[in-house]
């Protein structure tokens, strides 16, 4: 993500530095899931899981491996001198068969008696370890002192063996002529038989000339070809050129196989690497690696350092997109790690969107907070769609548990009038039934939200009357019934209902309503009864008819209590 | 990396039809046994059976489900030449403890007088909406006008095929730039070179559907179509299930503008033809994203198929019928060939499993 982010920032130089450190924090990501799954292998009693977590943790160095090597080709683009040096930490790093050996001859008694003391000194030799190997020979020549000729003039030679230097001291060329006067010194000791009597000595001299044959034997001592071929660029072509690398490395992996056996595929992509095409490593590792996480980011590092597009302009940074919109796919089945796919997402110009908006909606809406979750994310990028629908899902799923409050507020959310009609006029069917209304929280709370439908709007409304007649405040209950009725807010259905609610604010001692507001009453009444298509119904129905006359007394009486009043003169 | 599991189904004669909900956790089998299953994926992944009932007095062809939008919503059809609309009702507070639900039938579509093959809900928004194709080559579609009610549905389509018709398929698109499509597959046996493949699109002007193309160099038998789900292109992807699996790319050429109006015309490429499965391919489905094909064939294998970014087609994956991988299949390596993606993003449908025994 940082590398993401980066992108408008550091040009040149420093730019270089920092997508390395990206490059080494991958990579001790890497190392780290190594060690993980290394512990669980251990510490795992059951050989099947023991064995699926070795190879687990073989992929995971394998991927290290060439990882490692793209960040020294490509990223850090090492050039002629430190290239070599970064070959051969490069190989000190990866290539560990040899280290429990190395550590029982160091920790023996006296490790020159070890059988197999020479072996140690020559892989010291073989990764250009001078120092370590002078070390042992040391030891060597303390206890044999009848070879101490000779120890002093390999260990001068090797002391003395120019190497390219990190800083900018020598130039290759100064380089160049050192190694060549240093070569043919160790040639004459050499065809002067100074060695002649002890063969380790001799055929340590001659891997110092870079001389194939004897590198080639200690074939068991480097294990891989590109063991061979670093050491092989060492004795012979310290100054190699990155472009140089491919006619090595091709040479190096058929002498070292020698035809007995084929490049397996992590060959295959190394020898791609070292020739330098990037796409064909790439595609290789895509083939041969069950997941994507390694291709598309290694591709998404590769393109940030604009070598992708140098090679193939079409190709190029969709190959990256292509990449990662199969990585976050895959991410989004998983649990919980898709909201990590949300962010390879955003990071797609192309077809990031669209994946995002067809996935988010599929993600199971198993909990609210789920729910909510994905809105967030939806609206902060302003996807209207999957929050309508997403809110409509969770709405009909609240409605058919009966949860009509959770139902309402996700309507709400989803500006969804026709369905908060819906369910208002559920509410209203509840409380006519039952007397009383659920979910009174929300309903108190609807703020500006009522507006979204007219039937929401007069529940709240309805319901705020019901608040204020509990709080006794009888004078702005009685206005606002009023209001609901003859602003048209109130479905005609409801308006007996309202009118039946009038009833016990008529039957007060004090008159709450004023003439003007009987009167009103007193039309919406006759407006019920007389234009109301089911006069029939209302006239069979003993219950309704009832009521409607006991409506009208109430109102009547109201009026004459009211037209006293009004009419009185106030302290007379 | 695949992992399979199988669920023991109980159903008492062959599978003909699995669907999987939006949301991948919910799924519905239908057989011959003229039942229907709903299955339920619990939170250790383990699948449930909620619900088991007779839905047809014979035996149902497919099963498929409704927008969530809408609600818990079924539809099937059967060979007694009826599909049915079903809602599921939430349960009594034991039922719910039990781990059961109920289904309800909401209507019964009788129109058709011969065996219904196929039933698939049109894309959300056209509003609730599903097709039917029938033997007798008819392509009925519905709509339930009220969402809310889903007893009230009216034939609004009749669509004449002159083929037998064994699938349809909705395009899922919802661009505007697209009308609304549907192509329907036919398994008409009888020799004749006829397409069998029929591509109908609706017309604003004269508010009815009119084949658009007729895919004529698909002259066997199809037994499954799909469309793929659009991501913004502005061409349409189809897979047809025949003898093999082909794909094809369908891209509008602009709009004639004949007196009719609005009829538009494609230029149909296909990109992939597959004989992998060396027999007849019974079943095409879609991933969500429309990148990966699934199919299935009477080798007894599941084959996924996938482009790569060069638009070039090639299987990425071989399951068989009892779920295990098959030897050989892509490629070689240290590490094992896959897919990368769990399993839930796609969606897929084997046909003609045994009777007891289903895999998912």
């Amino acid at each position: 993500m940082g590398l993401q982010r980066s992108e408008e920032e550091l040009a040149g130089k420093s730019r270089k530095a920092q997508l390395v450190q990206v490059s080494k924090n991958y990579r001790s990501v890497i190392r780290a899931c190594m060690e993980d799954m290394h512990q669980a292998a251990v510490s795992s009693r059951d050989p099947a899981l023991q064995g699926q977590y070795s190879t687990q943790v073989s992929i995971l160095s394998a991927m290290e491996l060439i990882w490692n090597l793209c960040e020294i080709l490509f990223v850090e683009a090492a050039t002629a001198g430190p290239l070599l040096l970064r070959l051969l930490d490069w190989v000190r790093l990866h290539v560990c068969d040899v280290d429990s050996m190395v550590r029982e001859v160091l920790s023996s008694e006296s490790p020159s008696k070890h059988k197999l003391f020479w072996n140690v000194v020559d892989v010291f030799v073989l990764q250009g370890r001078m120092d370590e190997a002078r070390h042992l020979l040391s030891k060597e020549a303390s206890a044999n002192p009848a070879s101490m000729n000779m120890y002093k003039i390999l260990d001068d030679l090797m002391k003395k063996m120019p190497v390219p230097s990190l800083g900018n001291t020598q130039t290759l060329t100064e380089l160049e002529l050192k190694w060549q006067h240093w070569h043919e010194e160790c040639q004459r000791y050499l065809q002067d038989g100074t060695f002649a009597s002890n063969p380790h000595m001799e055929s340590i001299c001659k891997i110092l000339l870079g001389d194939e044959d004897a590198i080639l034997e200690k074939k068991e001592l480097m294990t891989t070809w590109y063991h061979f071929l670093v050491t092989r660029l060492l004795y012979s072509h310290p100054t190699v050129k990155p472009m140089e690398l491919r006619f090595y490395a091709q040479s190096s992996m058929d002498l070292f196989l020698g035809g007995e056996s084929s490049p397996e595929p992590l060959d295959l992509i190394l020898m791609a690497a070292f020739e330098f095409e990037m796409h064909q490593v790439i595609k290789e590792c895509s083939i041969v690696l069950s997941n994507w996480w390694f291709v598309a980011h290694l591709t998404d590092l590769l393109d940030h350092c604009k070598l992708l597009q140098s090679h193939n302009l079409y190709f190029g940074s969709n190959m990256r997109e292509f990449l990662l919109l199969e990585y976050a796919s895959g991410l989004f089945s998983h649990h919980s790690l898709w909201q990590l796919g949300v962010d390879y997402f955003d990071h797609c110009p192309q077809f990031g969107r669209v994946y995002l908006e067809l996935h988010i909606e599929r993600v199971p809406l198993s909990t609210e907070q789920k729910a909510l979750k994905v809105l967030r994310i939806c609206e902060q990028r302003q996807m209207h769609e999957q929050v309508r629908s997403i809110c409509k899902i969770m709405a009909m799923k609240a409605l058919r548990n009966n949860r009509l409050g959770s139902a309402l507020s996700w309507s709400i959310r989803a500006k969804d009038a026709a369905f908060a009609t819906l369910i208002s006029d559920r509410f209203l069917k509840d409380y006519c039934e039952k007397g009383c209304f659920s979910d009174l929280d929300l309903i108190d709370n609807l703020g500006p939200s009522m507006l979204l439908s007219d039937r929401l709007t007069f529940l709240g409304k309805y319901r705020e009357f019901h608040r204020l007649y509990g709080e006794k405040r009888f004078a702005e209950a009685a206005r606002l019934l009023l209001t609901l009725m003859t602003a048209h807010i109130a479905p005609c259905s409801f308006w007996m209902t309202l009118l039946t609610d009038a009833l016990p604010l008529l039957e007060q001692k004090e008159v709450i309503f004023s003439a003007e507001q009987t009167y009103e009453l007193m039309r919406c009444l006759e407006d019920l009864t007389a234009g109301n298509p089911d006069k029939q119904k209302f006239q069979d129905d003993d219950v309704e008819t009832t009521k409607v006359e006991m409506l009208r007394l109430a109102l009547a009486r109201n009026l004459a209590r009211v037209i006293v009043k009004e009419g009185t003169v106030e302290g007379s | 990396m695949f992992v399979a599991r199988s669920i023991a189904a109980d159903h008492r004669d062959l599978i003909h039809d699995v669907s999987f909900d939006f949301h991948g956790r919910r799924m519905a089998t239908c057989s011959s046994d003229q039942s229907v299953k709903v299955w339920d994926k619990s939170e250790n992944g383990d699948w449930h059976c909620t619900a088991s009932w007779k839905t047809h007095s014979g035996s149902v062809w497919r099963v498929t489900w409704a927008h969530p939008e809408f609600g818990q919503v079924l539809a099937s059809c059967s060979f007694d030449r009826t599909a049915a609309v079903w809602e599921e009702i939430v349960g009594e507070s034991n039922d719910k403890l039990r781990g059961q639900s109920h289904w309800v039938k909401r209507t019964t579509l009788v129109d058709s007088r011969t065996s219904v093959t196929d039933v698939k809900f049109a894309p959300k928004h056209m509003g609730l909406m599903l097709a039917t194709c029938s033997a007798d080559g008819v392509v009925r579609i519905y709509e339930a006008p009220d969402v809310m009610n889903l007893s009230q549905w009216s034939l609004q389509h009749e669509i004449s095929c002159k083929l037998s018709c064994s699938c349809i398929s909705w395009n899922p698109s919802s661009s505007r730039a697209h009308s609304p499509m549907i192509a329907v597959g036919s398994d008409d046996n009888s020799p004749n070179i006829l397409a069998k493949v029929q591509i109908y699109e609706y017309n604003e002007n004269t508010r009815k559907y009119a084949k658009a193309e007729a895919l004529m160099t698909v002259t066997d038998p199809v037994h499954d179509i799909a469309f793929a789900p659009n991501l913004g292109r502005s061409f349409h992807i189809l897979a047809v299930a025949t003898k093999d699996v082909r794909i094809f790319t369908l891209k509008p050429l602009r709009k004639e503008l004949t007196s009719s109006g609005g009829l538009t015309k494609f230029e149909i490429h296909i990109v992939a033809q597959f004989d992998n499965h060396n027999s007849q391919v019974w079943r095409v489905s879609w991933n969500i994203t429309g990148t990966v094909l699934a199919s299935s064939g009477d080798d007894g294998c599941v084959r996924l198929w996938k482009a790569n970014y060069m638009d070039n087609w090639k299987c990425t994956g071989i399951l068989k019928g009892n779920g295990s991988p098959v030897n050989g299949s892509s490629q070689q390596g240290i590490f094992n060939a896959s897919l990368g993606s769990a399993n839930t993003s796609l969606q897929n449908s084997l046909n003609g499993s045994s009777a007891s025994r289903k895999q998912s």
